[in-house]
């Protein structure tokens, strides 16, 4: 068991937004985590690196502690989090971004031309400024220097947010190569059918607590995962 | 050809106290962009680095060993000022930080005045004396004014190839452009704030160095320098570190112009025209982008 997350709780002030989550990710697994907005999955991740400290509970990453770590310590653990949104470094250059990723990989020169044959798009624009990408690089850029600090395990949140449809195709074609990496993933989504046709298997949550969990083919057909995501957000969640 | 080589001479002195504005303003924005603090008691890092080479040199240390020694306590004071204040003040809004840093400077003076007392020192002339000179195209330049511009050109430079070139200076770049994803790969980001304070303080201090022979040193010298350091800063645009060196010139050669125009009195008019202006007219300053670091809340 790489990652194993028991009865956990956080909050924003008296805002309790992960209720008592407990989950598991194995070794080499793509474990798909979905919900719709609001329902605390960003707030699970982050607090698994610690940027929100929670309130009570374990998380165990190799059967060790991480808790009450500094979100900066948490790549000391081969865990990286690929936040939502742009999270790239505006200002720096492609190349600039993917050796901050390797800040702490002694090796980060050779990682980087790992991680530049495997993104050729990154290749090409590897003196470019960050904020100059695409939305689909800036995502790739992000994936890139997630991969730059060799996790064994990468948590992924929304990777497919506000992407065109190709990049989003491209985007999930890129996480399921992950595994060859023999890099375990949590993937965030609110883009259902795509994530369970790469994922092993996959955690429902609801209002900051997993009210469903199973073999990703399994929740696929699932009626009670398409009443979750037929609400208001869930027609366009539906590739 | 009188005129011409009185405007050199201008010029010249301008860009001399231009060069310790650009200093002040690179520290401004080293400290800015890595913590959101705007530091107004940059100006005390000068006046701090030419009293502690003074005593070291009046103790009989060779000239160069007490203005190393002088920057490295220097910078020193700044890291100590990060750890006690700064670390723990996090959080509060950027005017209570300004007032803060304001209420530090003060403090800093009075010790400085508790230690050194009132009286106006000097370092020795790094070489020559008062009044050797060099001709330069008709103007008459001290070798003072030399070791000052190529102290600071080389700090400059060297200072531009750490942010450029080197993993911790690219680290520094990250934490300002994004200090939570800096965080994610690993970069310990209290310790990049403080690495930030100890280079602002130890780029103030070696300007405070070799400045003292021409400008003289005195516990109240360091005010008038944040100010105009700010100016400077808001002119090359907040948060790029290379603008302050474009602001600083700016508002140095501006200065001695306008004193070779206005009555003494109007000494410091100049600075806070500029200041007035560019947050009039481009909030950004020169080399910021509208809407960027200029106007993060924090």
């Amino acid at each position: 068991m790489l990652l194993q997350v028991k009865n956990l709780r956080s909050a924003y002030g008296a805002l309790e937004v992960v209720r008592g989550v407990s989950l598991h990710v194995s070794r080499g697994e793509i474990v798909g985590l979905l919900g719709a907005n609001g329902a605390g999955k960003t707030s699970l991740l982050r607090s698994l690196v610690g940027l929100l400290p929670p309130r009570h509970g374990e998380i165990l990453m190799d059967g060790r502690s991480t808790l009450g770590q500094p979100p900066w310590r948490s790549i000391s653990n081969a865990t990286v989090l690929v936040p939502e949104g742009k999270m790239i470094f505006a200002d720096l250059t492609v190349r600039e971004n993917l050796l901050i990723g390797g800040y702490h990989n002694p090796d980060r020169l050779l990682q980087l031309d790992i991680v530049l044959d495997r993104f050729p798009r990154l290749r090409e624009r590897a003196r470019q400024l960050g904020g100059t990408l695409s939305g689909g690089e800036q995502q790739l850029l992000a994936l890139g220097r997630a991969l730059m600090g060799r996790p064994r395990l990468l948590l992924l949140d929304e990777p497919s947010l506000g992407l065109a449809p190709l990049m989003v195709l491209e985007v999930f074609a890129e996480i399921r190569k992950l595994r060859e990496l023999g890099v375990t993933v949590l993937l965030v989504e609110q883009n259902v059918t795509a994530t369970l046709q790469i994922a092993d298997r996959a955690y429902v949550m609801e209002t900051g607590e997993i009210i469903l969990e199973g073999d990703a083919a399994e929740l696929l057909h699932n009626p009670e995962v398409k009443r979750a995501y037929l609400g208001s957000t869930g027609r366009e969640a539906l590739l | 050809m009188e005129n011409g080589s009185m405007a050199l001479q201008y010029l010249l002195s301008g860009i001399t106290k231009g060069s310790i504005y650009a200093v002040v303003a690179i520290g401004f924005n080293l400290i800015y962009s890595a913590t959101g603090v705007l530091n107004f008691a940059q100006g005390e890092f000068v006046m701090l680095g030419g009293m502690v080479a003074i005593m070291l040199a009046q103790l009989g240390l060779p000239l160069v060993v007490a203005v190393g020694a002088a920057v490295i306590v220097v910078s020193a004071v700044g890291c100590l000022l990060e750890i006690t204040f700064f670390r723990k003040l996090r959080h509060h809004s950027i005017l209570h930080m300004i007032i803060i840093t304001i209420g530090l400077s003060i403090v800093i003076q009075e010790i400085a005045l508790h230690i050194w007392d009132e009286k106006v020192r000097s370092l020795p002339y790094f070489t020559g004396n008062e009044v050797s000179s060099l001709k330069f195209f008709g103007a008459a330049i001290s070798p003072q004014v030399l070791w000052v511009l190529g102290a600071i050109a080389v700090s400059v430079v060297l200072l531009h190839i750490f942010l450029r070139y080197t993993l911790q200076g690219r680290a520094m770049r990250a934490c300002a452009s994004n200090p939570e994803a800096a965080m994610l790969a690993g970069i310990n980001i209290p310790n990049m704030r403080t690495l930030s304070f100890g280079l602002s303080a130890a780029l103030g201090g070696l300007a405070g160095c070799v400045i003292s022979p021409i400008t003289m040193t005195h516990y109240e010298m360091g005010a008038p320098l944040a100010i105009k350091g700010f100016a400077a800063a808001i002119l090359g645009g907040l948060g790029n570190p290379m603008g302050g060196v474009i602001g600083g010139l700016t508002v140095g050669i501006l200065e001695a112009f306008a004193v070779s125009r206005l009555p003494a009195a109007f000494n410091d008019v100049a600075a806070f025209v500029v200041l007035l202006l560019v947050l009039f007219v481009r909030p950004h300053g020169l080399l910021g982008r509208p809407g960027g670091e200029a106007v993060r809340e924090h």
